[in-house]
């Protein structure tokens, strides 16, 4: 278990850092959202990984140990909102980029419109 | 009202009124002149009130409790000097109210100069009634802000905004190194609170940072108060509205340096270092000050360098090292604040009148303006120290100071020298200040045919000159028991016995007096033509402070920065992107190398089913990598095929909540994306032949790439085979139900427990939204700048061909039976979107997912229908549902001070509903409501923005404005 999620998010991680170096925007705004899919799996797995624990309480808590750790899943939980906000904010950024170099590229500076 | 709740009274009217100004700016300049004047006197009353008991030598103290762990309390504390400089502020403050409501002209924006002058009343009543070091820095860092402010009122000017810039940073400077003195000196004490550091003096001189501390400090107030070196910004700061000069430049706001001069003399004072510093700065300062001004052709500059003297002369009497100095330096500071401000606005006055202050060009006033140019000649009196007015008694006091002063023949012998020359001086320029404007020859050439002012502007000058008469002619009466509690107060039991007659009898300070009257007049009579031919002062400037200061301006905010950024590798994102990865990579295998983990594999716990999602999740993901540069649609999908896959692992790892909102943040993020990709231009495959450079920099970014993953997944192992210690998490389990009332524990920490950092979450995400509207809006690219798509065109020619059809016929029925399908879908989706927000506190759900779902719906339908039909339908107001949602968060929290309990403290109990049952009631559902309302505005905010860029416009007006609002 924890050696397929290691290396998934190494593969994510991998993937995203390469497409991060790209000089298109589309590749980047791509390669960050696979990094933040690496790092909100690797926030979450901090706390060791549980399958099948409870994640709701019962209505007797009982052992708090049959429990899944909650706080890394609500620090991702707003890992996940923020980071979608923050792609919706680069986007717009590409956009704007677009709009006033007339290509894509990080730099705007291309020969190819 | 009990005495010891006046002075927050007495604080809080002035910032309470300012606000009040500006709220009604609308409403003409009268009331806003009167509400100064109105909230100055209260104020003054107020302070009058307290009479009895500062008079009897009581220190009034009001704590207001804050930051008590940190030793930070708002404490007032009001003794007689602070009570001093009260009825000072507030009693100017009300003449300047006066003035200015006569002075200014109605043109200009009256309530931001009122509004400024009242917040700057309140500022200085802060500094003076400090009861704690620190917040006696926030005031005082605020009355730099607001003499910033004034001085730059006319901001159209350049002089004045390189005034106000310069005032701004080298008395803001100052007091950031003052700041720094009173964290040195409350470590020192052991406390911020001004009582114990007074204290605490003979600590503070035996401690080792003694030195430190006492140039910081003395940094501070030497900015403050125009000492030399930093003289140089008051006659900049000249262009200030007169009124602002009047109140800021002479009164008050320069006196606060030596204000705090006074108040630490008990502290820091009597030891050689402050003798000399303090000593030396303000002799040079006072003959500088002097010997200037004599040779400046403009009144308020005449005025300014008169100024700059006699803070000098006031620092010096602080200097020497006396209690008696010390009395008479308070003495001083209110002598110099009457005449001083009444001479400014009798500058103002000739300034109205006759249209110029330039001492060449006035002359003969007095003819024309008789009322003003007498009033005018008893204040330069009193600033030439002439006997019967209030500058000669306090001038008597310094010169016998400097006569007892025992530092050394050769000092004493010059400090006495300089004293009598400074003195001579200062007769100089108040005879060519007064002689100059009102007396000889009145030119024909004035810009304006001059007459009296009118009799309110008159008056604040005639209340002031008559002051200075009084205090002159009466001053055991007039100023008498004020002065001694003033100086009781700093000075406690050592206060000595001295005489405010105006006859002392036949002494040397007296000879001393005459002397530099006759030497005055003389100088004035042989160099009276010389002073009016040259344009500044022959020696000293060429030192000008000014050119220094901009000249170093130049090197640090301009030179080194650009000589930095010049050292900087590159400009390129890509390089930087590059060295942000690379240094990470190596931060990451020093630390590893140094701090070895547990990395070896665990076989068994291979889960074959699980690997296997993982093997579409990697190709997925590499897939998404390899094609994003040609292929951007595919990336999309295969990226959005990786965050499945993780959303997958979430459920397969029992986080149905992180599930939920990633599968529907992936949903809005995939369109959103869809949306921005027709502005891309178009990217073929082998269009673009690929050097040798790229191809190095592709293999590079390949093993660069290789080596975060691996760094990144051994990381990621062996974090997760490291024992987990007992965190938090116990606690949060523990206590969601009975403290927080729900089952959900993640959404009990994210709206209960952790609600605070929640409702910053949500600000940002409204800042997103607001930031990607506005970006949309202003920089949007140019619909030309991208061809319309080939099948639309296609269709264009197709319908233009076909005659009797109408313009986007073929779209009357586009996507008719999903779009029904979504129509009818939508208010369930919505229904659906509700019922995880009511459940999330006790089962997976919450505002956050509730909220994208909400808005899931709704670009369903923009995505099936089209912009306009929805918009024909249904009214969308993004940006109220930001503004509810925030405010109700906000809200919510508030409500629990209410209870005596802090922000955001929740409350919860279950309520009976008929048909529903026990439904849980918490106050941190109506945080979640917030939290709800914000993410649907913000989520459908953003996609509409993107959305409008591509709404289709009609054709029949193909030069309409770029892209439309629908």
């Amino acid at each position: 278990m924890e050696l397929v999620l290691a290396a998934a998010i190494g593969i994510l991680a991998a993937s995203g850092v390469w497409l991060l170096l790209r000089p298109r925007t589309f590749q980047v705004i791509i390669g960050l959202t696979l990094i933040s899919y690496a790092v909100n799996l690797f926030i979450f797995s901090i706390g060791g990984l549980r399958t099948g624990a409870d994640p709701v309480l019962h209505e007797v808590a009982g052992d708090v140990a049959q429990y899944t750790d909650p706080l890394p899943q609500a620090l991702v939980l707003t890992a996940i909102v923020i980071g979608f906000a923050t792609t919706a904010l680069f986007l717009v950024v590409l956009l704007t980029s677009r709009g006033l170099t007339g290509n894509d590229h990080v730099d705007g500076e291309d020969g190819t419109p | 009202m009990p005495d010891n709740l006046i002075p927050g009274a007495i604080l809080c009217l002035p910032f309470a009124a300012a606000v009040l100004t500006w709220l009604m700016r609308e409403r003409g300049h009268n009331r806003a002149a009167w509400l100064m004047t109105a909230t100055a006197l209260l104020g003054l009353a107020l302070s009058l009130w307290l009479a009895p008991a500062i008079l009897a030598g009581a220190v009034l103290r009001q704590t207001i409790p804050w930051a008590g762990s940190l030793g930070l309390d708002l404490v007032l504390r009001v003794d007689g000097f602070s009570w001093l400089m009260m009825l000072l502020v507030c009693g100017i403050g009300a003449l300047v109210g006066v003035y200015a409501r006569y002075y200014m002209s109605p043109d200009d924006p009256l309530a931001r100069f009122f509004a400024l002058l009242l917040a700057f009343m309140g500022s200085m009543l802060g500094i003076v009634m400090s009861g704690n070091v620190i917040q006696l820095v926030f005031f005082w860092e605020l009355t730099s802000l607001f003499s910033f402010l004034l001085i730059g009122y006319w901001h159209n000017g350049a002089s004045a905004r390189d005034g106000a810039r310069m005032a701004l940073i080298v008395t803001s400077g100052g007091g950031f190194c003052l700041l720094a003195g009173m964290l040195l000196l409350g470590h020192i004490a052991g406390s911020y609170e001004l009582d114990a550091i007074l204290a605490a003096g003979d600590a503070v001189r035996a401690h080792p940072w003694y030195t430190p501390t006492l140039l910081l400090v003395l940094l501070g107030a030497f900015t403050k108060s125009a000492q030399f070196p930093f003289h140089f910004w008051l006659p900049q700061a000249m262009s200030a509205p007169t009124p602002a000069s009047a109140y800021l430049h002479s009164a008050t706001m320069v006196k606060a340096g030596v204000f705090l001069l006074v108040r630490f003399w008990p502290v820091l004072g009597g030891t050689a270092e402050w003798s000399w510093i303090v000593g030396g700065v303000g002799l040079v300062t006072l003959i500088l000050g002097a010997y200037a001004a004599m040779f400046e052709q403009d009144m308020k500059g005449v005025l300014a360098y008169s100024t700059i003297s006699h803070l000098g002369l006031i620092t010096m009497l602080v200097g020497l090292g006396s209690a008696l100095g010390v009395v008479a330096a308070i003495f001083h500071i209110v002598n110099h604040a009457t005449f001083k401000s009444s001479l400014f606005m009798a500058a103002g006055a000739v300034d109205h009148e006759a249209g110029t202050r330039d001492l060449r060009k006035l002359g003969g006033l007095y003819r024309v303006m008789p009322v003003t140019a007498t009033l005018a000649l008893v204040a330069g009196a009193a600033m030439a120290g002439v006997p019967l007015l209030n500058g000669f008694l306090s001038k008597e006091m310094f010169f016998a100071e400097t006569l007892a002063a025992r530092q050394g023949p050769l000092l004493d012998a010059i400090s006495v020298v300089i004293a009598v020359a400074a003195s001579a001086f200062g007769v100089t320029y108040s005879i060519r200040f007064v002689r100059g404007v009102f007396f000889g020859r009145m030119p024909a050439d004035l810009p304006r045919e001059p007459h009296e002012p009118p009799l309110w502007m008159r008056f604040p000058i005639g209340f002031l000159a008559l002051a200075c008469l009084l205090v002159g002619v009466l001053p055991g009466r007039v100023i008498g028991p004020t002065l001694r509690a003033a100086a009781g107060a700093v000075l406690g039991a050592d206060t000595p016995a001295y005489s405010l007659a105006v006859w002392h009898g036949l002494t040397t300070p007296l000879l001393m007096s005459v002397f530099a009257f006759v030497a005055g007049c003389l100088l004035f009579a042989s160099l009276r033509r010389r002073f009016d031919a040259i344009e500044t002062a022959p020696l000293t400037s060429r030192f000008s402070g000014r050119r220094l200061f901009e000249r170093a301006l130049a090197v640090f905010a301009a030179d080194w920065p650009q000589r930095i950024e010049r050292l900087y590798p590159s400009r390129r994102l890509q390089s930087q992107l590059l060295w942000i990865v690379l240094l990470a990579l190596l931060a990451g295998g020093l630390a590893a190398t140094t701090a070895p983990l547990d990395f070896r594999p665990h076989w068994p716990s291979v889960d074959p089913a699980f690997a296997l999602l993982w093997l579409l999740g990697a190709a997925c993901a590499i897939g998404a990598a390899s094609q994003a540069k040609f292929h951007r649609l595919a990336a999309l999908v295969l990226s959005g095929g990786a965050g499945l896959v993780s959303c997958a692992s979430f459920v397969w790892l029992s986080a149905p909540d992180l599930a939920a909102t990633q599968l529907l943040v992936e949903v809005v993020t995939t369109i959103l994306i869809l949306l921005g990709l027709r502005w891309l231009p178009k990217r073929i495959a082998g269009y673009a032949p690929e050097g040798w450079r790229q191809r190095f920099r592709r293999r590079r970014d390949i093993v660069i790439a290789m080596a975060v993953g691996v760094g990144v997944a051994s990381l990621a192992y062996a974090a997760m085979m490291h024992p987990v210690a007992d965190s938090i998490s116990r606690f949060f389990l523990e206590r969601a139900y009975a403290e927080g009332g729900g089952h959900n524990v993640v959404n009990v920490i994210l709206v209960d427990f952790r609600g605070f950092d929640t409702l910053g979450e949500i600000s940002v995400l409204a800042i997103v939204a607001l930031t990607v509207f506005a970006l949309l809006r202003r920089f949007r690219p140019a619909a030309e700048s991208i061809s319309a798509p080939e099948q639309q065109r296609q269709q264009t020619v197709l319908e233009n061909g076909a005659p009797g059809r109408a313009a986007d016929h073929s779209l009357t029925d586009y996507l008719m039976i999903p779009g029904l399908i979504i129509q009818l879908m939508a208010p369930v989706i919505v229904l659906f979107g509700l019922h995880l927000f009511l459940r999330g506190h006790d089962l997976p759900g919450g505002g956050f997912v509730a909220g994208i779902t909400v808005a899931v719906a709704l670009i369903l339908l923009y995505m099936a229908r089209g912009a306009r039909w929805v918009e024909s339908r249904l009214r969308v107001l993004p940006l109220r549902w930001i503004g509810a949602g925030l405010l109700l968060a906000v809200l919510t929290g508030l409500g629990s001070l209410a209870f005596g309990r802090p922000f955001l403290t929740s409350h919860f109990q279950y309520l009976e509903l008929p048909l529903f049952g026990d439904v849980p009631l918490a106050t941190a559902l109506l945080f979640d409501l917030g939290v709800f309302a914000t993410v649907v505005g913000a989520t459908i905010l953003m996609l509409i923005a993107l959305a409008h860029q591509s709404l289709r416009r009609p054709r029949q007006a193909p030069t309409a404005e770029t892209g439309g609002q629908g």
